[in-house]
């Protein structure tokens, strides 16, 4: 029998609350209460392989701190783990934004880029 | 020095006032902003989520700053960056200083005021117990952990559910801190829904509604916090106390309109919001003075501070240039379930979006603007929340049609 999970949605500030039906295997069935097409892709990976987007800031080499994040989304449950490869890394001093500072970060296939000037 | 228009603030507001000024055709303009460089808030907020309005995909705060300070710097707006105002007075002369020029005058034609909001401080709060180190206001400690690139504790209480405190337990988190409770007086929170989904929940960080601190414990450092659950009284319950250990207490409780220079020019300020009193072009009740963004009323999304700050340059082009028309003044009246609208007067016949909050969460409603009995415009909401904001547009035809001077705004 399928079952009926209650998210709200993250894509952005509206913050839709939505009702996923889930089916055999936990195959999303069907998703109501969202009010775009990105909340139903939202809730669809958020029942089969929940994603993030990581910001945070990465050291330079000059002892300041600069703002990065994952280009794209990562998979949740390594959050933490591209965390740990985030702060192990020292960034050159003259980053601009957009600049890649860690390639395919923790094997996820995603680049953490720059987010300011250094 | 003679300016046509000086920008006070250099943050999200001040940046895309000064960028719909320059492209309304006008040359002379003026940013003074008081921090290192332009960007303001946006600066120390890394994480994601701005300008899905604006620019159609997710920002850092960073990014969202950058474009604007691209445009800027790319149509050669001059600004002074190391520079705070002093005094403006109702005559638009501004006083400024920096290290580098030390006390100068400017006369400008017309001042937008831009100079965002303050955390609500300690001291406002009235909480027992010790004052040792390790209190600090949630964007403090976003400064610290962001900017300087220092963890203000390890062990942490937040007190207050606004955005910067949600976007904080997140951050602190992150960064190998553990975050025991957000606190919320209210039986609702003050950030939007999205934030507890994503900085609470991802984490399994509690929320606890309609609980407060009752007691800070420790003498040189925090050592714990006492909280309590609240009764419908928002009094605290003596026997649900309990003492969560901790050596940090972050405050999120609330965002006041930064307005001391706007009292200085005799402005008059609306008790609700705690900003200026504005007309639909944003102009305050002293002739060539705007205002836009945060010192305006706290808004949630930074897309809405630049589609004001936008309204209030080009207005401010218009006075300038002698065009600003005026129509009879029409008040706009709320009813208590909306707490406030900005604008709060209008006064031209043009399409004009009023921008409002509630004071508590409703479902299934409908928001009604009436001129005494006759219905200008009803609008469904499936929800209303006091964090988020909330917009009614009337058209050009609809004010045409109002002759009383007076409208109402209400949710049934």
């Amino acid at each position: 029998m399928g079952k009926i999970r209650k998210l709200t949605c993250i894509v952005c500030p509206r913050g839709c609350d939505m009702e996923i039906a889930l089916g055999d295997g936990g195959k999303v069935v069907s998703v109501s209460g969202n009010a775009c097409k990105r909340g139903a892709a939202y809730a669809q990976d958020e029942c089969t392989h929940p994603r993030r987007t990581v910001t945070s800031t990465v050291r330079l080499s000059d002892g300041r701190v600069l703002a990065v994040k994952t280009e794209s989304t990562i998979p949740k449950e390594l959050i933490f783990e591209v965390m740990k490869e985030i702060n192990s890394t020292v960034a050159r001093s003259d980053l601009k934004i957009g600049d890649v500072i860690i390639e395919n970060v923790s094997g996820t296939g995603v680049n953490v880029v720059a987010t300011a000037n250094a | 020095m003679n300016v046509d228009l000086v920008i006070i603030g250099g943050g999200p507001a001040g940046m895309a006032a000064a960028v719909a000024a320059r492209k309304s055709g006008l040359e002379d303009i003026l940013i003074l902003e008081r921090d290192e460089a332009l960007g303001g808030i946006l600066r120390q907020c890394i994480h994601n989520g701005f300008g899905l309005h604006r620019f159609g995909e997710e920002l850092t705060g960073p990014e969202y700053a950058y474009r604007y300070e691209k445009e800027v710097v790319d149509l050669g707006i001059p600004f002074l960056t190391g520079t705070t105002v002093v005094d403006i007075d109702k005559n638009r002369r501004v006083t400024a200083m920096s290290a580098e020029r030390g006390i100068f005058t400017i006369d400008a034609k017309a001042i937008i005021l831009a100079m965002g909001c303050r955390e609500r401080p300690k001291g406002a709060l009235n909480i027992a117990g010790t004052r040792p180190a390790g209190i600090y206001t949630a964007g403090t400690a976003q400064k610290f952990v962001n900017m300087k690139g220092y963890m203000p504790g390890k062990d942490v209480v937040i007190l207050g559910s606004g955005d910067i405190g949600l976007i904080m337990a997140r951050r602190m988190t992150l960064e190998g801190a553990k975050v025991h409770a957000v606190c919320e007086l209210m039986p609702y929170s003050g950030g939007l829904a999205r934030n507890i989904e994503q900085c609470l929940n991802d984490f399994n960080i509690p929320l606890k509604l309609s609980h407060t601190v009752v007691d800070i414990k420790g003498k040189d450092r925090v050592t714990g916090v006492v909280i309590a659950k609240v009764d419908e009284n928002r009094r605290p319950i003596k026997e649900t106390e309990e003492l969560i250990p901790c050596d940090t207490l972050l405050l999120s409780c609330g965002l006041i309109p930064e307005n001391e220079l706007t009292k200085k020019a005799g402005i008059t300020l609306d008790r609700v919001t705690g900003g200026a009193v504005v007309d639909g072009s944003r102009e305050c009740d002293v002739e060539g003075i705007f205002a836009c963004g945060n010192v305006l009323h706290v808004h949630d999304l930074v897309d809405y501070v630049s589609e004001e700050a936008e309204i209030a340059g080009r207005a401010a082009v218009k006075y300038i240039r002698g065009e600003k028309l005026r129509t009879n003044e029409i008040r706009v009246d709320v009813d208590g379930k909306v707490r406030y609208t900005v604008p709060k007067l209008i006064s031209e016949a043009e399409d004009t979006k009023l921008y409002f909050r509630v004071g508590s969460v409703m479902r299934d409603v409908s928001v009604v603007v009436r001129e005494g009995e006759r219905v200008l415009l009803k609008k469904k909401k499936q929800k209303l929340a006091p964090a988020e904001m909330e917009t009614v547009t009337l058209t050009k035809e609809m004010i045409e049609s109002i002759d009383s001077g007076s409208i109402s705004i209400s949710v049934e």
